[in-house]
């Protein structure tokens, strides 16, 4: 049978090909022509030379950039406590941490929204503020969670040596715990970062009125502009791709130089 | 010192909770209330609750949303557990070509992953959005993957004597496939249908860029409903996310205590 086999991955190889990779190159096809199908270059040219998006490009990655930073400084400490704290019960504390990725999140902005405003008053005072604090809010767990686990795969004894040769822990933090766990680290970026480029509906939800890359697919395909909408969304599939395949070489490098076991 | 670090830790922890959750409870207390705004106090009632599930628009939203996210789910299930094995036992070639393909849709962004089924399906083909087709697809797409990566590992850890001792034992191939491969991997595609029921819920920018015009998941129920809806639909969506809330923690309890005793079973079978 081993030999036969392969066949049950047929239905599944085929809606791969149909479903995932050709929605991709006729996404390619849309975004170097024209609404009546002739070949061009003016989306892309067009997307290059428009401040508008240019502008928009800066923003999503400033948006994204800061959510990165503040989840990463908030992530960091609550794994370590979580892995190295000896708590009882670190395992259960960390479904507790990550349990509010199973709910929804247009509920829980929704949720977040409320108390902001009853903080502020008025949502509309600091859009890039609350933009902020909700997508941390919603992506947070997905840092936490990389982070834990990369720290719990660490020998403990590496710890126990560290100490015995006489380290602080803020020592050991920085040179053990904090180096060996950038794959966890690095996962926790792109699980992050990536995300809060494109996702509009959360700054939607929280009435910062400025576009990040999302909103302008969102726009397009408001106006049936296909060919705009797919340009922009091969903009970003570059973009992606691209801090993908160089984040996995980054994790791979550091396990084969000897950072996990 | 040692003292003031968990002392520190506490706080810390207890800190990112509050962030985490404080919104969610806050919710849930003002959804028992009359109160239309959060922040007024006003006495206990259930009229959210009332709202919710008595209005029809409500209702047929929320029966959607999960017939939606089952049926999406089971396709996944399929599709995935059915392209793991193949890819497990097939060629070098083909696994190397299939966990490319696999990992796509994993990174992208869904609002590309959407558009670009949208742009497929709809603009070129033509098909329409009023026969769930594209929507189907579209979350298909989103949730395969996951179900493929949870099952692959449990194939990889899988004992290949079990499969030929029960081809010794008198299997056909195909048998010994359902009632020894199979049964091996029950956990992963358990899991894998979990994601993707998840997923499912959760997921906006597919649904938007691929749903009939006239249906409405709960995401894009929800954010049409911040642009301005009525205050008795807000405050039963407080209710809404209440319930979301109730239901998940429920489950997670019930798959932790679960996910133990399997655990203390393996860890005993081990020793």
């Amino acid at each position: 049978m081993k030999k036969s086999a392969w066949k049950f991955s047929a239905p599944y190889v085929l809606f791969l090909v149909l479903f995932v990779v050709l929605p991709l190159l006729v996404l390619c096809y849309y975004a170097f022509t024209n609404s009546s199908g002739q070949p061009t270059l003016s989306n892309f040219i067009g997307f290059f030379t428009n401040t508008r998006a240019l502008s928009t490009l800066l923003y999503s990655i400033w948006i994204a950039l800061v959510t990165t930073l503040v989840s990463l400084i908030l992530a960091y400490p609550t794994a370590y406590v979580l892995a190295r704290g000896h708590l009882r019960n670190g395992d259960v504390w960390l479904v507790v941490l990550v349990m509010p990725m199973w709910i929804n999140f247009t509920l829980r902005v929704t949720a977040l929204k409320e108390i902001l405003s009853l903080i502020e008053g008025n949502l509309a005072f600091h859009p890039f503020l609350n933009s902020i604090i909700a997508m941390t809010y919603d992506f947070l767990p997905f840092m936490i969670m990389p982070i834990y686990t990369a720290l719990t795969k660490l020998d403990p004894q590496l710890f126990e040596a560290a100490s015995d040769l006489g380290a602080t822990k803020l020592r050991t933090l920085l040179k053990i715990a904090i180096p060996l766990s950038i794959p966890g680290i690095v996962s926790g970026i792109m699980m992050v970062f990536l995300p809060a480029m494109t996702n509009y509906v959360v700054l939607d939800m929280v009435y910062n009125s400025t576009y990040i890359m999302g909103s302008l697919i969102g726009s397009y395909f408001n106006s049936y502009d296909w060919n705009n909408g797919a340009m922009i969304s091969v903009v970003l599939l570059l973009l992606i791709f691209s801090v993908y395949s160089l984040s996995s070489k980054l994790v791979s490098d550091r396990t084969q130089k000897g950072g996990g076991r | 010192m040692l003292k003031n670090n968990k002392t520190f830790a506490g706080i810390w922890l207890a800190t990112v909770l509050a962030f985490l959750y404080l919104p969610i409870i806050v919710l849930a207390f003002y959804s028992f209330t009359s109160s239309p705004i959060i922040g007024s106090v006003r006495g206990f009632s259930l009229k959210n609750y009332v709202t919710l599930f008595t209005t029809p628009d409500i209702r047929n939203m929320i029966i959607g949303t999960l017939v939606l996210a089952l049926i999406v789910s089971l396709i996944s299930t399929v599709l995935g557990t059915l392209g793991a094995i193949g890819t497990f036992y097939g060629s070098k070639k083909l696994r190397t070509g299939v966990e490319l393909a696999n990992q796509i849709p994993i990174v992208n962004a869904d609002v590309v992953t959407g558009f670009s089924i949208c742009i497929l399906l709809i603009v070129l083909l033509g098909s329409t959005k009023d026969t769930f087709l594209p929507l189907v697809i579209g979350l298909v797409s989103l949730c395969t993957p996951f179900v493929y990566l949870s099952v692959m590992p449990r194939l990889v850890q899988l004992d290949p004597h079990l499969y030929e001792a029960a081809l010794d034992l008198g299997c056909t191939p195909n048998m010994a496939l359902r009632k020894v491969v199979l049964v091996e991997l029950v956990p992963g595609i358990l899991s894998g249908f979990m994601t993707s029921v998840t997923l499912t819920l959760d997921d906006y920018f597919i649904t938007t860029y691929t749903k009939p015009a006239a249906f409405d998941t709960i995401s894009t129920y929800v954010v049409n409903a911040t642009k301005g809806a009525q205050t008795q639909v807000k405050t039963a969506l407080w209710a809404l996310s209440t319930v979301f809330f109730i239901v998940v923690l429920i489950s997670i309890i019930a798959m932790n205590l679960n996910a133990r005793r399997a655990a203390k079973i393996r860890e005993e079978e081990l020793r």
